[in-house]
């Protein structure tokens, strides 16, 4: 039998603008602030899993070993798009799984503040005079803008509408309020990027990126990070009971990928590899949508966020519009969804936002979420999804200790 | 050889065939029929290597779509992307020939194929484009 595993020390940095310190110093933060609340060292750990997408081709993970301690462990530097925080995460936990180490420690970091569009645009648009064919397209020049679009803002925009051909249309409006929602619940979270409530008429009358995703419906670029350490239930019940009693379990820890079907190389298709991790996640840690107490999901726009009510089976299928209408997803809701703020609001430091998720759940759990506080939290989910596609979900537990 | 070149056009991407009925071609799985568009070293679905050029419906109905404003630099705003339905083969493409706004471009929408000049090179090749208008 596999063993269980804990979240043992788990930290986030402060999201937003930290221009005196580079990658590493707030990939330190995080990972020492991760072993003090573990209450261990470096020197316990077995393995390091490290995510860093905009250097990854760096050794980020070995870079941080130079300023926190070379331990001469083995280092995995990741890299799975939006989910290279889950995915850090998830090599680790199966390495303590499988009993090869009894300690590990996650750790996914992001340098984007003031960071433009993020995807499309394709290879540089030259003045080249001949049209010459390349590529697996043959095509003559950059086709961002000619056949659809490369860029984020618009390839969730197609997703959120297509869930309203689908289903029924969703207007723009009902889109807004999810991100009216989502802005409230950041003013309660002092590691936000950004905490300012927004007005439906504001969040409405803003600059349009890719309808109907205007400004604050999109996820925020900023800098941050994120760490976790994770053990082996035998390895914590040799620890003291307070570190017991703090640790949160693993009820479920899944990553997929995108399977073939019609259209998924069209636009990519985040719904299925969602709901496929659902399913596994739900099986593995024993519990139903209707257990959980709060949700953390890749609300990357707001678009994006609708359809992850129904993919995470939070309501029935095709009816995620009514779930949101209801007041369901608001903290004060039947499944308050994304009371961090989420990614639009607290923001979207890709490689950290897959640890920052598992943070705030396990602060709810804790208890410790203070103003925020998610009363009585027994059971979170926490999802990201990197296009591409790499979906993770885990499940987390409050420890019965 | 400057006459025929003045006349020469290049398709934008080699699954657009050009001439009197401009078309769309995809590479279709002869094990499974999945249908794709670029250069393929294996199926997707059932990993099957063997493939066939098939014509794609130049019809088709608007599934899903976002009118972008922002876009990396050099690329032109705004412009509808889109996906259509041709017949059971989706399609990736822009609505063109209509305004770029939610009252002319609508979910479910019958749309056509429809080409256009993106500009000659120096050699004279004329490339063409295509995106889908309202049918
Ligand atoms: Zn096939």
């Amino acid at each position: 039998m596999a063993e269980n595993v804990y979240i043992l020390g788990i930290t986030m940095t402060k999201f937003g603008k930290h221009p005196d310190k580079d990658t590493v110093d707030l990939g330190a933060e995080a990972a020492l602030g991760a072993l003090r609340d573990g209450g261990v060292t470096m020197h316990d750990m077995g393995i390091l899993a490290a995510g860093n997408l905009m250097n990854a081709s760096s050794g980020f993970g070995q870079q941080l070993q130079k300023q926190i301690g070379q331990t001469g462990i083995p280092v995995y530097n990741v890299a799975n798009a939006c989910a290279t925080g889950a995915t850090a995460l998830r090599t680790v936990i199966m390495a303590v799984k499988s009993g090869e180490v009894d300690m590990g420690l996650a750790v996914g970091v992001e340098k984007l503040a003031g960071a433009g569009l993020l995807g499309g645009g394709g290879r540089a648009k030259s003045d080249a005079k001949v049209w010459e064919p390349s590529g697996r397209f043959g095509a003559v020049t950059p086709t961002d803008g000619r056949i659809g679009t490369d860029a984020m803002p618009g390839t969730f925009a197609q997703v959120g509408m297509e869930y309203g051909h689908k289903y029924g249309e969703v207007s723009f409006e009902t889109f807004a309020k999810i991100s009216e929602k989502n802005h409230a619940h950041s003013t309660l979270n002092p590691l936000a990027a950004y905490s300012k409530r927004f007005t439906l008429e504001e969040i409405m009358n803003d600059m349009m990126i890719a309808y109907p995703n205007t400004r604050p419906m999109c996820s925020a670029n900023c800098d941050g990070a994120a760490a976790a350490v994770v053990v082996s239930e035998s390895k914590l019940r040799t620890l003291s009971l307070e570190q017991q009693r703090r640790a949160i379990k693993v009820s479920a820890s899944v990553l997929t990928t995108d399977p073939y079907e019609e259209a998924c190389q069209i636009l990519p298709n985040v719904n299925t590899l969602t709901r496929n991790a659902a399913k596994i996640a739900y099986e593995q840690a024993g519990v139903g949508p209707d257990d959980l107490d709060l949700v953390e999901l890749h609300d990357c726009f707001a678009t994006a966020e609708l359809v992850h009510y129904d993919n995470l089976m939070l309501c029935p299928e095709g009816g995620a519009v009514d779930f949101f209408e209801s007041g369901a997803p608001w903290r004060d809701g039947s499944t308050p969804v994304n009371v961090s703020g989420g990614l639009q609001s607290k923001g979207h430091p890709i490689s950290a936002t897959g640890i920052a998720n598992i943070w705030e759940i396990c602060h709810h759990l804790r208890g410790e979420a203070g103003d925020r506080q998610i009363e009585g939290a027994k059971v979170g989910l926490a999802h990201v999804i990197g296009l591409g596609s790499a979906c993770g979900v885990h499940i987390l537990e409050k420890s019965a200790v | 050889m400057t006459d025929t070149a003045a006349s020469a056009q290049v398709p934008l991407v080699n699954y657009l065939v050009l001439g009197d009925r401009p078309h769309l071609v995809a590479n279709q799985c002869t094990n499974c029929g999945a249908r794709f568009f670029d250069r393929r070293n294996a199926c997707a679905s059932c990993s099957g290597t063997s493939f066939e050029k098939v014509d794609i419906a130049t019809e088709g109905e608007v599934r899903s779509f976002t009118i972008v404003t922002l876009a990396a630099p050099g690329v032109p705003v705004p412009f509808v992307a889109a996906v259509i339905d041709c017949g059971g083969t989706s399609v990736r493409a822009n609505i063109i020939n209509t305004p770029p706004d939610p009252d002319h471009v609508k979910l479910g929408m019958r749309v056509r194929l429809a080409t256009y000049s993106l500009g000659t090179d120096d050699q004279g090749t004329e490339a063409i484009g295509f995106g889908f208008e309202p049918a």
